[in-house]
């Protein structure tokens, strides 16, 4: 069986601070904080930095591809990617033509999550009917992998214009670049990522993770029946670190409550209580929160039950401080990532796909 | 034409939509003895490695073979796809609706846009030579499997049922009890408005005590 590399990152959504006396923070600073969160966490030996394409005041971060850049331009090893890129209302030819640029910056350490994430924003603001989603995204999705290839790129669709023998610029030095699909809970979308040769991204935000174990099976399955070599898969799931459980839990709650009221009035659902959030915290739930001890069992526990190799720490919330953020990243790359290499060296699982401790 | 029949029992279950939402109602019905088919728009042959994988023993079949042989079909395509359905597909059937509609997060879907009635009876308007009956809707698909509870349990979660036809609902109800709810009545389709996204229960996972006082609160409020 093909191992790879265990990767340990953190994702962002340009989640909006609050500064000490809880008074918002402007976009700008916003922004220039997630560069230097990105930068800190190379610092402290965090594998991956990703940065989700958001288009709302909680979330003031469209152009996640330019932030990247200036995080690459400051750091050596650590990798840059989106978290996710919303390609339906995006044009796959500038997605692939802005990845492969940051690509060149970085010196190879571009990566792309494609996807729908859990935001429609961009939908209106470009012009999208969300209705047309799935067929945007197969086709979007479809001329993508025709462009990773590299080489002049003939492709025909009825959603975009078509191109014939074009050249798409800049190319890339080694190869595509690593690309995933960003997966909810659609075995359909297991299959199509299977289908184009990109890694799978399970998104985990709410419920048990081990119910999307039949997924990293699927996604396997869907691999060998289209003869494909076996690829990475990935979680991500939300979470905040802190010193004790106590401390990281007072600290993420009543940000969490606050966004998911105000989401819940959008989506229509019912207000989440307590006791639901203590269920998500605890280990049958999405949520990682807690001590450094409590995220790496949980992330250990969670990569060994769903075959994956890679695990991307969801950080921050709108309106937590800059500090409780920064003090998160420090607490995972310097105490949560070696634990969770030591925790996987400890007890390899037969039944899961190997998982070597290097680094990407 | 096929004339209206409510099966006196429930043995096989069709699901329409292998999304989200489909294969985890197929768990359910299968995991509770029934008999289970799934269907999506195209071949089945496309959902084969799906089927083995994820809901081993559910069958992917044609979604017309599906309907015929099934004494229930469960509705959970996407609702936009709605109006491409041909309702002859579900003649004579008893249906339970399990779409939702909320334009804020999933778009304008014209046919359900701007009106008084609840989605589900825009869906019994249309399928006019069905029984449709509003239910499994209202928890979220990823809370489905882990919120159910055996028969006896003191904190077993409820599932509203929503129907004109009180034999026809009662008996989706029961349906509802195998997969491990409390399928709680509402008397009429139209009652079924507070299972939708915006009403007091939608997303959220309740006990029937639960349920009853969140719904009673909204009937006060009203």
């Amino acid at each position: 069986m093909m191992t790879f590399p265990l990767v340990l990152g953190l994702d962002t959504f340009g989640d909006h601070e609050h500064d000490a006396a809880d008074h918002p923070l402007s976009h700008a600073q916003t922004i220039r904080n997630v560069v230097e969160e990105g930068v800190l966490a190379e610092q402290v030996g965090v594998d991956f930095f990703g940065i989700g394409e958001h288009h709302t005041d909680d979330f003031p971060m469209p152009a996640a591809d330019v932030v990247l850049a200036a995080i690459a331009a400051r750091t050596k090893r650590i990798h840059v990617g989106s978290a996710v890129t919303v390609l339906s209302s995006d044009d796959p030819v500038r997605v692939f033509q802005r990845f492969s640029t940051l690509n060149a910056i970085s010196n190879g350490r571009a990566e792309v999550i494609l996807g729908r994430g859990s935001s429609i924003d961009s939908f209106p603001l470009f012009g999208y009917d969300l209705a047309d989603y799935e067929d945007l995204f197969e086709e979007k999705v479809n001329l993508f992998a025709e462009l990773l290839k590299g080489g002049p790129v003939t492709w025909q669709g009825n959603l975009r214009p078509s191109l014939r023998n074009q050249d798409v610029v800049p190319y890339t030095e080694a190869g595509p670049f690593p690309a995933w699909i960003g997966v909810g809970g659609s075995p359909q979308s297991v299959v199509r990522a299977a289908h184009y040769g990109f890694s799978l991204m399970l998104a985990i935000i709410g419920g048990s993770p081990a119910r999307f174990r039949p997924f990293s099976r699927l996604f396997l399955q869907a691999l060998e029946k289209f003869g494909r070599e076996p690829l990475p898969i990935g979680v991500h799931s939300p979470g905040h670190v802190a010193e004790t459980d106590e401390k990281a839990l007072e600290e993420f709650w009543p940000r969490w409550l606050q966004i998911i009221t105000k989401m819940s009035k959008v989506r229509g659902f019912a207000i989440p209580t307590k006791e639901s959030f203590m269920f998500e915290v605890g280990p049958q739930g999405a949520l990682f929160i807690g001590s450094p001890e409590t995220v790496a069992q949980k992330i250990a526990a969670n990569l060994t039950t769903l075959g994956a190799n890679r695990f991307d720490l969801k950080f921050g919330m709108p309106g937590l401080s800059p500090n409780s953020v920064t003090r998160n990243i420090e607490l995972y790359g310097t105490k949560v990532i070696p634990r969770v290499r030591e925790l996987l060296a400890e007890s390899p699982r037969r039944d899961a796909p190997q998982i070597i401790s290097t680094r990407i | 034409m096929s004339a209206l029949v409510i099966p006196s029992t429930v043995r096989r279950i069709a699901v329409l939509g292998a999304g989200h939402v489909g294969p985890v109602i197929a768990r359910l019905a299968l995991d509770a003895g029934f008999d289970v088919a799934i269907a999506a728009s195209g071949s089945p042959e496309n959902l084969e490695l799906i089927t083995q994988v994820v809901m081993p023993g559910v069958e992917a079949r044609w979604a017309a073979d599906a309907v015929a042989a099934a004494d229930l079909v469960v509705l959970a395509i996407p609702l936009h796809r709605f109006a491409a359905l041909d309702p002859g597909l579900l003649a004579g059937k008893l249906v339970v609706d399990a779409m939702n509609y909320w334009a804020p997060a999933d778009g304008v879907v014209p046919m359900f846009q701007g009106q008084q009635l609840s989605s589900s009876e825009i869906v019994q308007r249309r399928l006019s030579q069905s029984m449709v009956i509003k239910s499994l809707n209202q928890i979220a698909y990823q809370d489905l499997e882990d919120g159910r509870r055996p028969e006896a349990s003191p904190d077993r979660h409820a599932i509203g049922v929503a129907g004109d036809d009180p034999r026809a609902a009662k008996l989706v109800a029961e349906v509802i009890d195998r997969f491990g709810y409390e399928g709680i009545l509402l008397g009429s389709l139209s009652a079924g408005r507070v299972l939708q996204p915006g009403g007091p229960v939608f997303g959220a996972v309740l006990t029937r005590a639960e349920f009853e006082r969140a719904i009673h609160t909204t009937a006060v409020q009203a």
